[in-house]
């Protein structure tokens, strides 16, 4: 039957077979721990019990839903999240659009590569890195508290104290960011018709102002864009760095959809709870990436995804 | 005017340069901080004496991980994972990426598969399900947990598409007129032309297999079979128990129970330097791959 069929058409089905070959692998592993995974999320409508699998345990439609929204936890849970996500973003964004202004005035090569060298590591380090490091720094008789001692100033218990421990949050992680983060401003920066500026020089603009209606104008678009990005991980306040740094005396303050999850769920093995849980949080995420991609698609012409 | 002009801009240099220095520092210090802590004593280490120079200078902690054996055990287990994953995810992603830029002509099923790959990266099963899953598949304690859920990396993917799509179409076409196979064109041409794609993709898969913690906590029971960050973690709840008892300061006169402080630095700085050595690569790559990735089409 193939003989029959014109060349173009085989050669056609035969790179499309050669396609799917290409494709095969990564969709058994997106199926196995992607989709599977999905597919698990019936859990949380179960009594779900490990031994008896999702076909045999006991459906319980929304009892764990309902549950959830009886407990007091949840609601300090879903404040920390947001108070800490938004306090990084917010900030973060500040400071690496300021410091890729800042960086971009610096003439000398060399110092600005070394900054540049500098402040792109702690990216690149794990948080259980950074969390030893803070912790050395920032622990009651730890040195910044030494250099406040010796200003004369109290010593603060950054990592045991409902007022300041967020702020140490909000704080290291803008620490650790900002400076990769600077990296697409500053390439929007290099964008901007140097023109513009000698224009405006000539015309006696201050360096002020041509920062203020020229560069940041300029570098507008990526900030929306970034805004749009960043806010779609409002639901997600950095795992990795609050259970390296927090401790039950700081929960109050610092507990977070993800840790409660991991804590509740699975060390306390209430997998249908957690599940429960987790969804909430991921159906709220995607309505939130889908929604960010819609507008910054209106308003930029690109797309997150 | 022209005077009083340049004095101000003078001003403002310095004070940016002063900024800028300033930010430069705070992300320095405090890693030398902790290099200094390494090299310091342990008695001076639990007094907290340690600021940016080791105070009674000895090698004793390096001396020390030498023989520890679960440091080099959960050392190697690291290095293994990173080089399974990183050949996982270039053999999957690779090809992936490529049939994902074929038109829909050529390829009729490829709408079907890129939806399944960009709805996979906006939803997911969350940390539960994913466990329940890595558990039924007995995977739990052997060193494939660490590896096969993060298989395939769908930024990865998006990445290199994006670069493929680069590609003048004259090259393949030239190769298909002499008779190549797909999986020739993807080698020969594509994958050679694609090296610093490929490299950004290669580091993002090295630096997140490397500093992964997540993995070694929920998936391993032992600390024997501890990938090295997962460890490192392990004695960082040490360090937690003594802040939370430094309230009460008593803790802190327990000399023998702060002694560890040099030693566990020492092995964070162990386990940083295999970053260190591939950091100038990262530099060049993965930040220029931060700005292809972040302006796309």
């Amino acid at each position: 039957m193939k003989k029959t069929k014109s060349s173009i058409k085989s050669t056609r089905t035969r790179n499309s077979l050669q396609y799917h070959a290409m494709v095969f692998p990564g969709m058994v592993f997106l199926i196995l721990f992607g989709y599977l995974p999905m597919f698990g999320l019936i859990m949380a409508f179960q009594d779900f019990i490990p031994a008896k699998g999702l076909f045999g345990s006991q459906f319980v439609g929304f009892k764990h839903f309902a549950y959830m929204f009886t407990l007091p936890d949840i609601g300090r849970v879903i404040r920390n999240t947001l108070i800490i996500a938004l306090g990084k973003i917010i900030l973060g964004m500040l400071l690496s659009i300021a410091f890729s202004i800042l960086l971009n005035e610096i003439r000398l090569k060399f110092l600005k590569k070394t900054v540049q060298t500098i402040v792109y590591l702690p990216h690149f380090l794990s948080w259980v890195v950074l969390a030893a490091v803070a912790m050395n720094l920032f622990n009651i008789d730890g040195s910044v508290n030494q250099i406040l001692a010796s200003i004369g100033l109290e010593k603060i218990n950054f990592l045991g104290s409902n007022n300041v421990f967020r702020k140490l949050l909000i704080g290291t992680d803008v620490w650790k960011e900002f400076g990769y983060n600077s990296v697409v401003y500053l390439a929007a920066i290099t964008g901007i018709d140097a023109g513009l500026h000698e224009a405006a020089a000539i015309d006696g603009a201050s360096w002020w102002k041509r920062v203020w209606h020229i560069t940041i104008p300029g570098m507008l678009p990526i900030i929306l864009l970034m805004t749009a990005m960043n806010l779609t991980s409002v639901l997600n306040a950095g795992f990795d760095q609050i259970y390296n740094l927090y401790s039950p005396i700081v929960y109050e303050v610092s507990d977070v959809l993800d840790t409660y999850i991991y804590r509740i769920g699975l060390v306390g093995r209430q997998y249908s709870f957690g599940a429960a849980v987790g969804l909430c949080r991921s159906i709220v995420a995607l309505i939130m990436l889908v929604s960010a991609n819609k507008i910054t698609e209106k308003l930029t012409n690109q797309r997150i995804y | 005017m022209l005077d009083t002009k340049s004095t101000g801009s003078k001003i403002r240099n310095t004070v940016i340069h002063i900024i800028v220095i300033g930010l430069g520092l705070a992300c320095l210090l405090p890693m030398i901080n902790i290099v200094a802590i390494s090299f310091s004593g342990s008695a001076a280490v639990s007094a907290n004496r340690v600021g940016l120079l080791p105070v009674d200078f000895t090698a004793l902690a390096y001396k020390r991980i030498i023989e520890d054996s679960q440091f080099w055990r959960s050392f190697r287990i690291s290095v293994i994972r990173v080089a399974l994953t990183l050949v996982l995810n270039l053999v999957i992603t690779v090809p992936m990426a490529y049939a994902m830029t074929r038109s829909k002509g050529d390829f009729p099923a490829r709408n079907i598969y890129m939806n399944l790959l960009i709805f996979a990266m906006l939803f997911n099963g969350g940390m539960i399900p994913t466990y329940i899953v890595v558990k039924n598949l007995n995977l739990l304690n052997s060193i494939w947990a660490l590896i096969l859920p993060g298989a395939v990396p769908v930024f990865s993917v998006i990445l290199l598409m994006n670069f493929f799509k680069g590609v003048p179409k004259a090259l393949e076409e030239a190769a298909i007129i002499d008779g190549a196979s797909q999986f020739q064109v993807l080698l020969q041409i594509m994958v050679p032309c694609a090296k610093p794609s490929i490299a950004t993709v290669s580091l993002f898969s090295i630096v997140g297999s490397w500093n992964d913690f997540f993995g070694g906590l929920i998936y391993m029971q032992r600390v024997e079979d501890y990938p090295i960050m997962t460890y490192i973690q392990s004695l960082n709840i040490d360090l937690q128990e003594l802040v939370k008892n430094a309230a009460n300061s008593a803790a802190l006169e327990n000399v023998a129970e702060l002694s560890n402080r040099n030693l566990n630095a020492a092995k964070i700085v162990v386990a940083v330097i295999p970053l260190l050595i591939i950091y100038p690569f990262l530099q060049r790559y993965l930040i220029s791959g931060l700005v292809m990735g972040s302006v796309k089409e």
